[in-house]
């Protein structure tokens, strides 16, 4: 195991944290604004990584492609909140995990329907394509470091946008009191759709820079969705800070946990045993720091006004 | 009789009526219709006490179903290659041992996932149980002894004293059996000095707590009840299909579930079964027109959220009393 792998595993995590991000953020803020739960959030990064991929396979142009998932994954998102999840606002959290249950089958089924099962290849785009030199002579792909620069500047964004804009201040005062600021006069519904469009962009955006990492294709979504909850879960529901924070821990958890684990078990046993222990406890890592920080802080590490 | 009894006794007793009826028909895949609707209507009663009863909205179900189903699997495989299991034990493939034994070990999960969650309410006890769930759904998937993510085949479905469990008929007499017990363990709950306790920390906690009662006891005991009534449907599901494989656990599992309770009436005796009956024709009806039908069943289920409010239970027998 050597420093330029290791770094190269912590770069991974990143990156792979900073992603997580982008699905967290919008997540927690839909929580936070409208107390809604999501499940769908998965099908808007889904619908981000397609729109991206059939655009840049017609026009030839990636940049193109990640415009129209930003445009698609908030339009689909807004379409969603205008049509169903509108009316369940008002629902427990019951009825609204149901119903955007049903909206992941709609979606997923949908998306199979248009595209079919085949995954969509995504090519990643020319300028971003090489790899640069890191400290110690190992290479890394400029693609993914241009990931984790595209995270950072949307969590600062984040933070301009809702500490210092007019918008982010009607979405704080939405977080904690709605019907007064309804009563002062802001059109809470458009607020809503607004934010719950952000949040969908957000999700589209992080589908399409994951897509050309991967493949495109129906179902993709999901594991992202839940990871994104335990980071939402972990950093405290409602705080954009706690999803920073989470996304990155979790990120750097499960990547250098699956690196790592099977070394350290191969320490003192057989190689072919700590590489099947590693790896199967490295896929329970994340879960079980979740539950030993749930434990001690059972709303997470930032709660928001909980 | 009130109306929802008189319903609830009709809709049970005409799952078994569609059974016999489909045997004198000869039409055996019809009593395994049966069957799926008997095993899926008692992993929801199971859910149903968590959920229904105690307002604790588990998505994490799929974990002791499948937990249920593995035990199943794994016993039978142990005994069909005559194979020691742990400390020199023998499998088995004895219906009533696998159930004991995957309702316990199913149990003893649920307590501890049941520790760590009921700490936490709303948004966060959906997500905590989600997440313990996908813990041993990955863990199923990385762990090779057991077929890691292809599954374990049971070769031969495992037997029960007196019955040829082959024979479709007499296993959807033993899954029927079992929802029956089921379904009369859930109405002996929701009906007990417990079962008050645990419906008032849904209603108030604060009140319950007022009169002396703790909420948090009362709600481990339901938990790990309604884990294990889930187990028992995840043994007879993998002795149904001959099969178990980590999709038991994945998280579309325990969102079924909860969409078998919330079709069929939320916290109502007949509910989980009204769900799934309907449940398993939609999935049946459609599959038979698309190949898309999940596409449907997604449109028919967000109609049922925004629309129809009560569910089946809710159509028939009016809504429910509790709030």
């Amino acid at each position: 195991m050597s420093l330029t792998l290791f770094i190269e595993q912590i770069l991974n995590g990143l990156q792979f944290g900073v992603m997580l991000f982008l699905m967290a953020a919008g997540l927690t803020l839909i929580f936070g604004v409208m107390g809604l739960i999501n499940l769908a959030h998965g099908s808007l990064f889904m619908v981000g990584a397609f729109a991206c991929a059939t655009v840049a396979a017609a026009t030839g142009s990636f940049w193109l492609g990640l415009v129209a998932s930003l445009a698609a994954a908030a339009a689909a998102g807004a379409l969603v909140e205008i049509l169903v999840i509108r009316r369940l606002y008002e629902r427990d959290h019951l009825d609204q995990v149901l119903a955007t249950f049903a909206l992941i089958l709609i979606f997923s089924e949908g998306t199979r329907w248009v595209f079919g099962s085949f995954p969509l290849y995504l090519d990643i785009p020319q300028l971003l394509s090489g790899a640069v030199h890191l400290p110690g002579g190992a290479q890394y792909p400029i693609y993914r470091l241009a990931v984790i620069g595209v995270g950072i500047a949307v969590a600062i964004g984040l933070y301009l946008l809702i500490g210092k804009t007019r918008l982010g201040m009607r979405i704080r005062a939405g977080e904690s009191d709605r019907e007064m600021i309804g009563a002062l006069g802001i059109d809470i519904g458009t607020l809503y759709t607004l934010v719950f469009a952000l949040g969908a962009a957000l999700a589209g955006l992080a589908g399409a820079m994951v897509g050309a990492l991967q493949s495109v294709q129906v179902g993709m979504g999901e594991p992202v969705l839940i990871l994104a909850f335990v980071v939402i879960v972990i950093g405290g529901i409602g705080s954009i800070k706690g999803a920073l924070i989470g996304s990155i821990l979790v990120g750097l958890t499960e990547t250098l946990g699956r690196f790592l684990l099977p070394h350290f078990f191969g320490l003192f046993m057989p190689n072919s045993e700590a590489a099947t222990i590693g790896a199967a406890l490295a896929s329970m890592l994340i879960y079980i720091v979740m539950a030993l920080i749930l434990a001690f802080r059972p709303q997470g590490l930032f709660a928001a006004n909980a | 009789m009130t109306r929802e009894t008189t319903i609830s006794i009709l809709i049970i007793a005409g799952l078994l009526a569609a059974a016999f009826i489909a045997q004198a028909m000869g039409e055996t895949f019809y009593i395994t219709l049966a069957t799926r609707m008997a095993i899926l209507g008692l992993a929801a009663t199971g859910l149903n006490i968590a959920l229904g009863l105690g307002g604790l909205v588990s998505f994490g179900h799929a974990a002791f179903f499948g937990i249920g189903g593995y035990a199943a699997g794994i016993l039978a495989t142990h005994a069909f290659n005559s194979e020691p299991l742990l400390l020199g034990l023998p499998g088995t493939n004895q219906m009533i041992v696998i159930w004991i034994t995957g309702a316990i070990a199913a149990g003893l999960v649920a307590v501890l996932i049941g520790l760590i969650s009921l700490r936490t309410s709303g948004v966060y006890f959906i997500m905590i149980t989600l997440a313990f769930a996908q813990m041993i759904y990955y863990f199923a998937i990385s762990w090779p002894a057991y077929g890691g993510e292809d599954g374990l085949s049971i070769y031969v479905r495992n037997a029960f004293p007196g019955m040829n469990t082959l024979a479709p008929m007499s296993f959807f007499l033993i899954c029927f059996g079992l929802l029956a017990l089921g379904l009369i363990v859930f109405a002996m709950l929701r009906d007990s000095r417990f079962g008050a306790a645990l419906q008032a920390g849904r209603q108030n906690e604060t009140r319950l707590a007022a009169v002396g009662i703790g909420p948090f006891r009362v709600r481990l005991t339901a938990f790990v009840i309604s884990a294990m009534m889930t187990a028992l449907a995840g043994a007879l599901f993998a002795d149904l299909n001959r099969f178990v494989s980590p999709s038991m656990f994945s998280w579309h599992m325990s969102g079924e579930l909860i969409v078998l309770i919330i079709l069929g009436g939320v916290g109502r005796l007949a509910g989980p079964l009204a769900g799934a009956i309907v449940y398993v024709l939609f999935e049946f009806a459609l599959g038979g027109i698309t190949e898309h039908w999940q596409f449907f069943l997604g449109l028919i289920l967000l109609a049922v959220v925004l629309f129809a409010r009560g569910g089946v239970m809710g159509l028939l027998a009016g809504r429910a009393r509790h709030g």
